[in-house]
């Protein structure tokens, strides 16, 4: 994975979108901005580019380092020479709308009003995003991705895409993820947006017009996701019952280490990370809504009939919150179309994180599924 | 279990019953060179089940399909309907399963022709070993000890095609052979005593 090749810093770019996006829920972006970064080259043919979807908090600056120094969400994945590699492919990555980092969301400007969109920025759905993406898709001159990678939500987004654009994309590879939330993670996020809006700084949503943000909330929340990110035999061996002080204090200050490790992990989110808590809403909303086998008599293999890419659907061992099983539902609905679709099921005991973090079996499926794309290009390009 | 040359002549055989283009599902496909073997050289489609992760590395970078899977927590119906592929392949592969007899009648629900292949209990070297030396085989064949074998389900041909009897499973085919795989006028004749492995075509009657 490593790589001498020294990398440029990275810059994020703006596309502007004047043509109106009609949104599932009804309503109608009249015209919205994407922010995106790109790495490596595009070549002749524009045969060689992926796409990255991005997960909950996640954004575009998925690789490479930026000019504050702050590394890619995927870094160690990434990049020249690595797993995706950026001497091979051109990468690309945008924010979701509703986002926080650049793309049109509630902490943009709102053309109508000149103000910040805040809680009016419309409800946005993962087959939004899709389209959104297509979009800028079209403005870089690809006609069909190389591939497509996400974890997690980023894994749904790309399930929705070899759906909704079957002819424009060649592999699909899924991270992580699962064909709908359970009603656990429903509830899961719900008990996150109601940390959120009961603060009394949410101010429904108009929280920066007063002046504030939600932090109790939002960090709530975060500690409420994080926890779902990990896993109870990976907690038990990091943290166990260690004592923060050494002997227990009865009283309800920060008794345990796992609580202080908590804590700071939602204050960090919603302080140092300056994430929007609106976005945060906004983004649950999207996972919760995530069910592509609903337009379909609720039968996933259906769905995915039309879905021409061929796959890569990995899950982990311990990660309870995108459980194996349910990556073997995935797997089971593309099977029934006699799809080509390889699974691996990666022993990690980092639960849903495992997929930003090192591991030998992971990262030798991938990198070898890789290889197999990029030889692939090697052939389009002697046919062209 | 074997090695490289071996197999590669036992690919040999296996490809000569499948007919081009054939759907194939290969159980405990290892690195994937049957399978890819198999698409080289046949045109097949289809998938390689593999439950070691290093072999499923290995089988990624043959090329295939390899879908990972402990069939003692899913079982092949999960997976596929009934004959969903016109050969479902186990090499060397029964004698380590938990219930060689359940998992034959899954594969040969989903698909419609199953190859398997298994070393022979009922070798004479391994008859031999425990007649005079009272001792568990342990042969190149089958170079195990009792302890640490993965062969948990020896059997013999006659073993097999008794059980293939009893479940009206039909042996279209069976092909009798040495270690290096190759097939002499005193194997065909006493099979159960010389055939060192054995690769039989069967379907349900």
């Amino acid at each position: 994975m490593n790589s001498n090749t020294p990398e440029p810093i990275t810059q994020s770019q703006l596309l502007k979108v004047t043509e109106p996006l009609p949104l599932i829920s009804g309503a109608t972006l009249t015209e919205y901005e994407l922010v995106y970064e790109t790495y490596g080259e595009l070549n002749a043919e524009a045969s060689n580019a992926i796409l990255i979807c991005h997960a909950l908090s996640g954004d575009h600056h998925v690789a490479g380092v930026d000019a504050e120094g702050k590394k890619g969400w995927w870094y160690d994945y990434i990049g020249p020479g690595k797993v995706v590699d950026t001497n091979r492919f051109f990468v690309v990555c945008s924010n979701n709308l509703g986002g926080c980092r650049g793309s049109s969301g509630p902490t943009t400007l709102n053309p109508h009003t000149g103000k910040v969109y805040g809680p009016d920025f419309p409800i946005v759905t993962c087959k939004d995003w899709v389209q959104s993406q297509d979009r800028l898709r079209a403005h870089l001159g690809i006609e069909q991705w190389a591939a497509l990678i996400g974890g997690s939500m980023g894994g749904m987004q790309v399930l929705q895409w070899a759906i909704d654009f079957p002819q424009k994309l060649r592999h699909a590879i899924v991270i992580a993820a699962a064909p709908r939330l359970s009603a656990q993670n429903i509830a899961f996020n719900e008990v996150a947006r109601r940390a959120i809006m009961s603060d009394p700084d949410f101010h429904e949503g108009r929280f920066l017009e007063h002046g504030t943000t939600p932090k109790r909330g939002l960090a709530l929340a975060r500690m409420l996701g994080h926890l779902t990110y990990l896993s109870d035999d990976m907690m038990g061996s990091k943290f166990g019952r260690e004592l923060r002080e050494g002997k227990l204090q009865y009283n309800f200050e920060v008794e345990f280490q796992v609580e202080s490790y908590l804590r700071y992990q939602g204050e960090k989110f919603a302080t140092k990370q300056n994430f929007d808590a609106n976005t945060y809403l906004l983004m649950t909303k999207a996972l919760d809504y995530f069910d592509p086998a609903a337009d379909y008599d609720h039968n996933l293999s259906l769905a995915l009939a039309q879905a021409q890419a061929k796959f890569l659907v990995i899950a982990f061992t311990s990660d309870w919150r995108f459980s194996p099983q349910r990556s073997h539902e995935i797997v089971k609905a593309l099977l029934d179309n006699d799809a080509d679709v390889s699974y691996a099921e990666v022993t990690s005991e980092h639960g849903h994180d495992a997929f930003l973090l090192p591991n030998a079996h992971y990262e030798g499926v991938f990198s070898h599924y890789m290889q197999r794309v990029y030889e692939e290009l090697t052939c389009l390009e002697k046919q062209a | 279990m074997n090695d490289s040359s071996m197999i590669s002549t036992e690919f040999k055989l296996i490809a000569d019953w499948i007919p081009k283009k054939s759907r194939v599902l290969d159980l405990g496909c290892g690195d994937g060179q049957l399978l890819r073997y198999l698409i080289d050289r046949h045109e097949v489609t289809g998938y390689g089940m593999e439950l070691d992760p290093n072999k499923t590395i290995l089988a990624m970078q043959n090329g295939i399909n390899v879908i990972q899977s402990d069939l003692n927590n899913y079982d092949l119906n999960y997976y596929f309907d009934q004959h969903s592929f016109d050969y479902v392949i186990m090499t060397q592969a029964l004698q380590v399963v938990g219930r060689p007899d359940i998992l034959l009648e899954q594969m040969l629900t989903i698909g419609k022709n199953c190859i398997v292949t298994f070393p022979n209990f009922g070798h004479w070297r391994n008859r031999a070993q425990l007649l005079l030396r009272g001792q568990m085989p342990e042969t190149e064949t089958l170079p195990y000890h009792w302890y640490d074998t993965p062969n948990i389900h020896m059997c013999t041909f006659q073993d097999f095609e008794k059980l293939c009897a009893q479940k009206q499973i039909e042996v279209v085919a069976r092909t009798v052979v040495n270690r290096q795989h190759n097939s002499t006028l005193a194997m065909r004749l006493a099979p159960n005593l010389l055939g060192e492995v054995a690769l039989y075509q069967i379907r349900r009657k």
